[in-house]
């Protein structure tokens, strides 16, 4: 009798542990030099604060730098699937790399969870029930841009982003909310850095608001020449030309912008003033949404490593459905096609003593999914 | 100092035996890394032709390279939805069929290469150079607006494309197609390099008045080497979209031309095998210095520049002596 | 599209040639005189900027940071040439080609562990900031309209250098026979050394005035580069003529053709695809405007006989 039942205690602890102490094996390709590697550096640094402050020992993570080539992204990730073994994969910054590589990682049966990039393709048509994204789709900063441009009451609004997928969606995004009046719509060339041209545009056109796309250096020249063009109207913008690693370069031609997004330091729950101090702490500078979404991501995966293994693909996807861990947004859930819906609010450019930040001033969308939803099915 | 016949085959031998043993132990990706140089050996094989032998420097081969990776993008993302590539005037349907697409990504480059060789041919030198690489960011941001096609982002094909008896998604099935293609067309190079047409181009690229007295053609042989060299640049392009299942503007940006043309140029210009030798070194220097560290780009930089100063004529000059006399 | 907006348009056009053309003056003279590709002038722009950045970040002063700018480009300039560049001179353009690109990798990624992968923060003094009314009522930030009178003043006086003093003629006889003037005496490394650290002061001096109105980035010369040689290309090698005629055009086509192509495509085609089409095209425009010269003018507008 007591030999039975210790065995059968054994038995039972053993099924137990096998299922949460087993380790896995991440892998994570991000940017890490050249110019846009900021991102990837906060989104890793986010990461990986995660991981250090959970309990768990078992969690190896393997990080590669993609150099933001999608040859090289694809090249890495056949390493990670073939030689590292990896469970999950993790980490691109960039929609075209993404591109690249989710198709083929879901194909292979792993699981990836995107803590940036959220192309139209991967949330429709092209979406598969292992990829989750903890950021947002594409368009949804830029919705939420045209819905306070519309609460707000702009009714003429100067809109432009960069010739390229991502600026394409940008506009769309921003016209599915905004419904108003276009007093001029420009497509600029990528890596283009004089607006001027733009800017007299602007200035001829008559509108009442500017709505702009421009991501890292791009953003940080046009705002700089357009605060010294003394083309006085307001601007709105989605958090990319506004995050913390930017704005020190933009310095008091951001201020007043308003710029929305779906975290910021100021959001008011345990978990994210926990985030924002101890990254201050580990890392000597102030998070930006990058970080607080790779730091989501971690939380995320290590929520539903405490009910399942990846090995058990059907469980570990339905832990990762619940997502049932504290999110420094405060409330989390997954859509139907495993994208984020959650609030999106509107920020103001502020300075704080000698930091530019930001600070919310409202809640633009509210319980937001995204406008792809409905073409996915699987 | 070795033959530079030895050197040659060592090489190729080293190229073949190592993805074999990395099937052995089970470790695919070096059969990946494998492939992904015979690749690019392949597109630097090509511009070879044009560079050391035409000594027609262009900075704009990733045109074709392009090219022929968008050819097999179009017609494999054809193929997979379903859709002809067009309807009006006739009907063309996407194909997922590699002959077919290496034939087509290997037309449309050599019509590329002589459309643009006969614009670029008019100039010389550095002027040669830039004109070639304009008409490469030509394509680069036609690429990059054409919307149809991914644009910016590119086009994903999921699956690999069909090779008539092989299982194509099998690693050493692919390299194994590549490298036999690398040893075909390195064959090829060797035979035109001593046949009267590559005799008279080597002339012509040393001494272009002799061999027009002669009552030849100089502008002529170095179109036709022009066009030679983009439609194995083409056909590598192909190999290389069918390798990662994707196709962007990349292919199409100066820093390619360039990466190219440091393959050539590592390995030793105007050599047989100095293509390969260059492709093969970059492909090993970018993943063994990538673990080293974050800023391994100024290792990468420095090994570059330490070949240049000290080892005139690249990796095979080093290791086999000069070779037949260049200028 | 009113007068004034076209005015505009021209001005922005003209500021963006003359700040192309400190680069290009540069390396036309790299080029004209020594006969060296110099793919690494990109990165002493980068350098320039950078100095720039640290400097006004240090002493707040505007001032300080341009001479610091042309101060760390020139110097970066000089030991280059010294340390590397020297040994090139009897290679083949193959050769420069390469070295010049690892030149390119070692700078972007020493200047990324020096100063982090974050732009910097770089803003042009509150005496030159805001708009100005021009005659016809037309409002243009003061910034720029400085940018075309430094660039102006930049072009006369390489001209006056050139022309008027002996180290102009030194260049000018280098350009034509370099084995000739050595002959002659003349200390043909020095000359070298000066000649690339002037072009370099230049590179860095634009760097630093165009990174006050952009971003000051790892990576931020590779893009002005290729302007430049399509600049010098268009212009004829060694020319300082041809670099500012070039880099006016080029500036003019870029800027007039980012506007006016949108506006010529929606005359026949729908808004949207008229818009994609002719931002498409507006990119593509230099580049055809080069092939074109090209071809007409095998060597450039003012370039060497052939």
């Amino acid at each position: 009798m007591k030999l039975k039942s210790l065995i059968l205690t054994t038995a039972i602890a053993a099924l137990a542990s096998g299922v949460s102490a087993e380790g896995i094996k991440v892998g994570m390709i991000t940017t890490l030099s050249g110019g846009g590697a900021g991102l990837g550096i906060d989104v890793r640094d986010g990461f990986m604060l995660a991981i250090g402050q959970s309990d768990r020992s078992d969690i190896e993570v393997v990080i590669e730098d993609d150099q933001r080539k999608p040859d090289v992204a694809v090249q890495l990730a056949d390493k990670m699937i073939q030689s590292e073994k990896v469970d999950v994969m993790t980490g691109i910054i960039w929609s075209n790399l993404a591109m690249a590589v989710v198709p083929s990682v879901t194909a292979q049966g792993k699981f990836y969870l995107s803590p940036n990039a959220g192309p139209s393709v991967l949330a429709g048509k092209g979406c598969h029930k292992n990829y989750f994204n903890v950021a947002w789709q594409n368009d949804n900063l830029h919705e939420a841009a045209g819905a306070y441009a519309k609460g707000i009451g702009y009714k003429n609004s100067f809109i432009l982003a960069p010739n390229y997928p991502a600026g394409q969606d940008a506009l769309t995004g921003y016209k599915r909310m905004y419904q108003g009046e276009l007093a001029g719509e420009i497509f600029t060339k990528l890596g283009q850095t004089d607006y001027a041209a733009e800017i007299a545009q602007i200035r001829a056109s008559g509108a009442d608001s500017v709505f702009f796309f421009l991501p890292g250096g791009m953003g940080i020249s046009f705002l700089k020449q357009y605060a010294d063009s003394g083309v006085a109207l307001p601007v709105v913008g989605p958090a990319f030309s506004f995050d913390q690693g930017i704005l020190q370069a933009v310095g008091d031609a951001a201020l007043g912008v308003i710029n929305t997004s779906q975290w910021n330091k100021d959001i008011d729950n345990v978990t994210n003033a926990a985030f924002v101090k101890t990254f201050q702490a580990e890392y000597g500078r102030l998070p930006s949404l990058y970080a607080s979404q790779g730091f989501d991501t971690a939380n995320l995966l290590i929520s539903a490593l405490e009910t399942a293994h990846p090995d058990d693909a059907n469980a570990f996807r339905a832990a990762l459905e619940a997502a049932n861990f504290n999110s420094t947004r405060g409330k989390f859930e997954f859509g139907p096609n495993h994208h984020p819906i959650q609030d999106i609010y509107a920020r103001e450019v502020i300075k704080e003593g000698d930091v530019y930040t930001n600070k919310i001033i409202g809640v633009a969308l509210e319980n937001h999914g995204d406008a792809y939803a409905a073409n996915c099915s699987f | 100092m070795m033959r530079e016949r030895y050197l040659n085959g060592l090489v190729l031998l080293l190229l073949f035996t190592v993805p074999l043993w990395a099937l052995i132990n089970d470790q695919p990706f070096t059969i990946t890394l494998a492939t992904r140089a015979a690749i690019f050996a392949l597109a630097a094989v090509g511009l070879n032709i044009a560079l050391g032998l035409g000594g027609l420097v262009s900075l704009g081969h990733a045109a074709f390279f392009g090219i022929g990776g968008y050819a097999m993008g179009i017609l494999a993302y054809h193929a997979q939805t379903y859709t002809p590539v067009m309807e009006v005037p006739f009907v063309i349907d996407g194909t997922k069929s590699m002959p077919v697409i290496w034939l087509v990504a290997m037309v449309t480059s050599g019509l590329a290469a002589l459309l643009i060789g006969l614009l670029s041919l008019r100039t010389t030198g550095v002027y040669f150079i830039m004109i070639t690489l304009a008409f490469g960011q030509m394509f680069y941001f036609f690429s990059i607006s054409w919307i149809a096609y991914g644009g910016e982002d590119g086009l994903s094909i999921y699956i690999r494309n069909d090779f008539p008896g092989l299982n194509t998604l099998v690693p050493i099935n692919f390299f194994a197609i590549c490298f036999t293609i690398l040893c075909l067309v390195l064959l090829i190079n060797g035979l035109v390099a001593r046949s009267p047409f590559g005799l008279a181009l080597n002339a012509a690229r040393q001494a272009p008045q002799r061999v027009q007295t002669v009552g030849l053609d100089p502008q002529r042989l170095k179109l036709a080497a022009f066009v030679l060299s983009g439609v194995i640049t083409g056909l590598a392009g192909a190999l290389f979209a069918d390798l990662n299942r994707f196709v962007s503007p990349t292919m199409f940006s100066w820093q390619t031309s360039g990466e190219i043309m440091i393959f050539v140029i590592l390995g030793g210009t105007a050599r047989l095998c100095g293509p390969v030798v260059g492709a093969v070194v970059f492909v090993m220097l970018e993943h063994a210095l990538g673990g080293l560290s974050e800023y391994w780009h100024i290792y990468l930089g420095a090994l570059l520049l330490l070949v240049v100063l000290f080892a005139r004529g690249g990796l095979v000059g080093l290791i086999a002596g000069r070779g037949v006399a260049h200028d | 599209m009113s007068t004034i907006l076209i005015i505009e348009q021209i001005l922005n056009g003209l500021q963006s040639g003359i700040m192309l053309f400190l680069m290009a003056a540069g390396l036309t003279l790299i080029f004209g005189v020594m006969g060296l590709i110099n793919l690494a002038h990109g990165s002493l722009y980068m350098i320039g900027a950078f100095a720039a950045a640290s400097v006004a970040g240090l002493t707040g002063s505007f001032a300080l940071a341009l001479i610091a700018a042309m101060a760390a480009a020139a110097l970066a300039g000089a030991l280059v040439e010294m340390l590397v560049i020297r040994r090139l001179y009897a290679t083949d353009h193959l050769d420069q080609v390469l070295a010049t690109f690892a030149l390119i990798l070692i700078f972007s990624e020493s200047t990324r562990w020096a100063f982090g992968s974050f732009p910097l923060f770089l803003d042009i003094p509150n005496y030159l900031s805001g708009p100005v009314t021009l005659p016809g009522g037309i409002q243009y930030p003061l910034y720029r309209l400085v940018l075309i009178c430094v660039g102006l003043l930049v072009a006369i006086g390489l001209g006056l250098l050139i022309t008027r003093t002996r180290i102009g003629i030194q260049i000018r006889a280098g350009e034509n026979d370099r084995e000739m003037i050595a002959a002659l005496g003349v200390d043909i490394s020095k000359l070298y050394t000066l000649v690339f650290a002037l072009g370099a002061a230049l590179a860095g001096l634009a760097g630093a005035l165009v990174g006050a109105i952009q971003s000051v980035q790892v990576g931020m010369g590779e893009p002005v580069l290729i302007l430049a040689f399509v600049v010098i290309v268009i212009g004829g090698i060694g020319s300082i003529k041809g670099a500012l005629i070039g880099s006016l055009l080029v500036g003019l086509t870029d800027t007039l053709g980012g506007v006016f192509l949108p506006q010529l495509f929606k005359l026949f085609m729908e808004p949207s695809a008229a818009q994609t089409s002719g931002s498409a095209l507006a990119s593509m425009a230099i580049y055809v405007l080069m092939g074109a010269i090209l071809i007409w003018r095998p060597t450039g507008l003012f370039g060497a006989r052939a």
